[in-house]
């Protein structure tokens, strides 16, 4: 696979400016029974080398920041506001056809299920080599080998033997790989991979997730991948987004997130996420009820309907006073900032975490 | 492929096997509910005597048992040797669909003097409704709401609801007898011997049988269209920075406009043989006409040979189509 040795020296990120910056997203989509919105208010920065998670429910506004960021909403009826800075170019203004150029060269996507993402009629190899060709000025040839390298570096094996393969002769994780391939190459500066492991069985998804890592290693890009598995955020991320409802209700660097989570919700996806590394406890605990409408978002703050603390918040503050995004107490200044969207108190949120939820997780 | 095709064609036998029998058994079984003989329909009159029923029912093979007489209908589609009737035997060489005694001709004669005119009343259609249908189909799906979609829609919904037998008298009076664009044609006119005369005079026949199937096929490749555009695999395509024109035609109506091959293949096969409105407006003396004729004289041999080439034409177009799905549908193994 990818040789790690001699391309990549550990470099200290920190210092770097941001390549992608987020910056109050909104994606609202009209329709016959009303606005919905998707994505309203996000904000987040990445570097290079660096991987964001994003995790969320279903419906929380993951798939379609990635699908703005790619400017895949331009055409359609989909209201997108704020900025999107990629190296300090902004996507939102561009026009489709700016856009292209922008897409599979400098930002790719992955996408989640790679049986209906592929096109059925064409084989493997056609279509991964269509992506280079459309960006660079080589005969077809060239880019046949450059597709077979492609595949070799994911992991297939007898690459030149299975470029004519159609998707429906790949196992899934192989799809998975060439899917990979198609994405990388023409090596983004920023790679989105919409959960890009949920269609695939557990080994599979370990390689997967590997894959992604060393390539990034190598390219040094920035990569943002979308799940709704902490398990995933925890192995392979740098920071990570807590969605819910369209908003950011949590984020910062990964082992600060997870050493210290600060938002009822983020509790939530904890506590219903099984740990392998913990005494078995008698039941994961589901977070009651189900995501907000995006239509008639809940007043206050989003997740009050079913958070179990709004009692620890003076008055009715939850229920009608949308709180701000806030740095918690004593994070360090930076990108990774750690920053909660909740309205009970910062010493209040410390003692419940220490007395209520950490013992259950 | 080669196991593929060879399957294919011995499931084409067989089925036209089955049609034969089934056709032999229904004209069979009609005589005798009618409680008269097989003979009357079979020369299309009654026969003057006892006597001379007799004889005849002898010399048809009608007093032979059923599995006999249709063994020999099967073989004497070979070549055999018919007696019209009258006097000195005709030859009947493959294929043999038996002798008309309404018409004195050979069935074969007959419906090769047809099979001219109703392919190219079909085929000439045919590449009208499918450059028409697939055309408005797909800008109409391309663009959902627009203009274009709703006109074409509307359109589309009006030729579906208009029967040939109002459409071809409106055209004839309009086109031929009172702007006289076209000539007054009295029936087929053989592209061999007159090209021009051939083309004007089944362009209306065309345009109304076309207009029909546009219809129909424009309504089908609108929502394949729409189906296809909102598939993953386009969302892959642009993201992969493809061109639009790109995206819609090697990506999207690739995907969209395979099934159409289906449905196109079953239409024109089975047009062969069903064109009997138009022919009739439009006095044309196809398969069609053919047919309803000799359902109005009552001339079996006539009606069975003009059962089996339809089937024969709809089961050979479904052949094509296969073949063709096993090229154009890499998921289609063969």
């Amino acid at each position: 696979m990818v040789d790690t040795s001699t391309a990549y020296a550990p470099r200290d990120v920190r210092d770097e400016q941001p390549f992608l910056v987020v910056d109050d997203l909104h994606v609202h989509f009209p329709t016959d029974d009303g606005l919905v919105k998707s994505v309203d208010g996000l904000s987040f920065a990445l570097r290079r080398g660096e991987i964001l998670g994003i995790v969320g429910e279903s419906g929380s506004g993951k798939s379609v920041t990635a699908q703005a960021i790619l400017g895949l909403h331009k055409g359609s009826k989909a209201q997108v506001t704020g900025r999107i800075l990629l190296d300090d170019q902004d996507l939102v203004p561009l026009s489709e056809n700016d856009m292209r150029a922008v897409r599979g060269d400098e930002v790719s996507m992955i996408f989640q299920d790679p049986l209906s993402s592929l096109h059925p009629f064409y084989s493997i190899g056609n279509q991964i080599s269509e992506a280079y060709l459309v960006h660079h000025k080589v005969s077809k040839k060239e880019a046949k080998q450059r597709t077979i390298a492609m595949l070799q570096k994911v992991g297939i094996p007898n690459a030149a033997g299975r470029y004519d393969d159609y998707p429906h002769q790949f196992s899934g994780g192989m799809r998975q790989r060439a899917m990979i391939a198609m994405a990388l190459i023409c090596e983004p500066k920023l790679l989105i991979a919409d959960e890009p492991t949920t269609a695939l069985d557990v080994t599979v998804q370990a390689q997967i997730l590997e894959l992604i890592k060393e390539l990034r290693d190598e390219l040094n890009s920035a990569v943002i991948i979308i799940t709704h598995d902490l398990g995933v955020v925890a192995e392979t991320c740098d920071q990570v987004v807590v969605m819910y409802g369209g908003q950011c209700v949590e984020k910062g660097a990964v082992d600060e997130l997870f050493d210290q989570p600060e938002m009822p919700y983020t509790w939530g996806l904890l506590g219903s996420m099984p740990r392998m590394d913990r005494v078995r406890q008698e039941r994961l605990t589901p977070i009651p009820g189900s995501p907000p409408s995006l239509i008639n978002v809940p007043k206050g703050c989003v997740f009050n309907p079913r958070c179990r603390f709004s009692d620890r918040v003076e008055g009715d503050r939850c229920f009608t006073e949308h709180p701000d995004l806030l740095p918690t107490h004593g994070t360090k200044e930076g990108i990774t900032r750690h920053e909660v969207r909740c309205h009970i108190a910062p010493e209040e949120r410390q003692q419940i975490l220490l007395t209520e939820i950490r013992p259950s997780l | 492929m080669i196991r593929f095709i060879v399957s294919r064609l011995v499931g084409m036998v067989l089925v036209l096997i089955v049609v034969s029998l089934i056709t032999f058994l229904i004209f069979q079984a009609v005589p005798l509910l009618a409680k008269s003989s097989p003979v009357y329909y079979y020369i299309g009159k009654a026969p003057a005597t006892p006597e001379l029923l007799k004889s005849l029912t002898h010399r048809f093979g009608f007093d032979q048992p059923l599995p006999v007489q249709y063994w020999s209908y099967l073989a004497g589609f070979f070549g055999k040797n018919i007696t019209d009737g009258t006097s000195a035997a005709v030859a009947c060489p493959f294929p043999c669909f038996g002798y008309s005694f309404r018409r004195n001709e050979l069935v074969s004669t007959l419906i090769g003097q047809a099979v001219p005119v109703t392919i190219s009343l079909a085929v000439g259609a045919a590449l009208l409704w499918l450059v028409g249908g697939l055309l408005v189909g797909t800008l109409s799906g391309l663009k959902p709401g627009s203009f274009i979609d709703r006109a074409g829609m509307t359109g589309a919904l009006a030729a579906v609801s208009l029967p040939i037998f109002f459409t071809g008298p409106v055209a004839l009076l309009l086109f031929v007898y009172t702007l006289g664009w076209l000539p007054d044609n009295d029936g087929y006119v053989s592209i061999f011997t007159d090209p021009v005369g051939w083309f004007t005079s089944l362009l209306l026949p065309w345009l109304c049988l076309a207009l029909l199937f546009a219809a129909l096929y424009a309504r089908l490749t609108r929502s394949n269209v729409l189906e296809t555009m909102n598939e993953d695999y386009i969302r892959t395509a642009r993201a992969k920075g493809l061109d639009r024109r790109t995206i819609v035609v090697k990506h999207g109506l690739r995907a969209a406009l395979t099934p159409i091959v289906t449905i196109f293949g079953i239409d024109i096969g089975g047009l062969i043989g069903t064109t009997i409105i138009t022919e009739s407006v439009f006095n044309l003396r196809g398969l069609g006409a053919l047919s309803i004729q000799s359902i109005r004289d009552m001339d079996l041999p006539v009606m069975l040979g003009v059962t089996v080439v339809a089937a024969f034409a709809l089961v050979l177009a479904n052949f094509i189509v296969d073949l063709l799905y096993a090229v154009i549908d890499p998921r289609v193994t063969v």
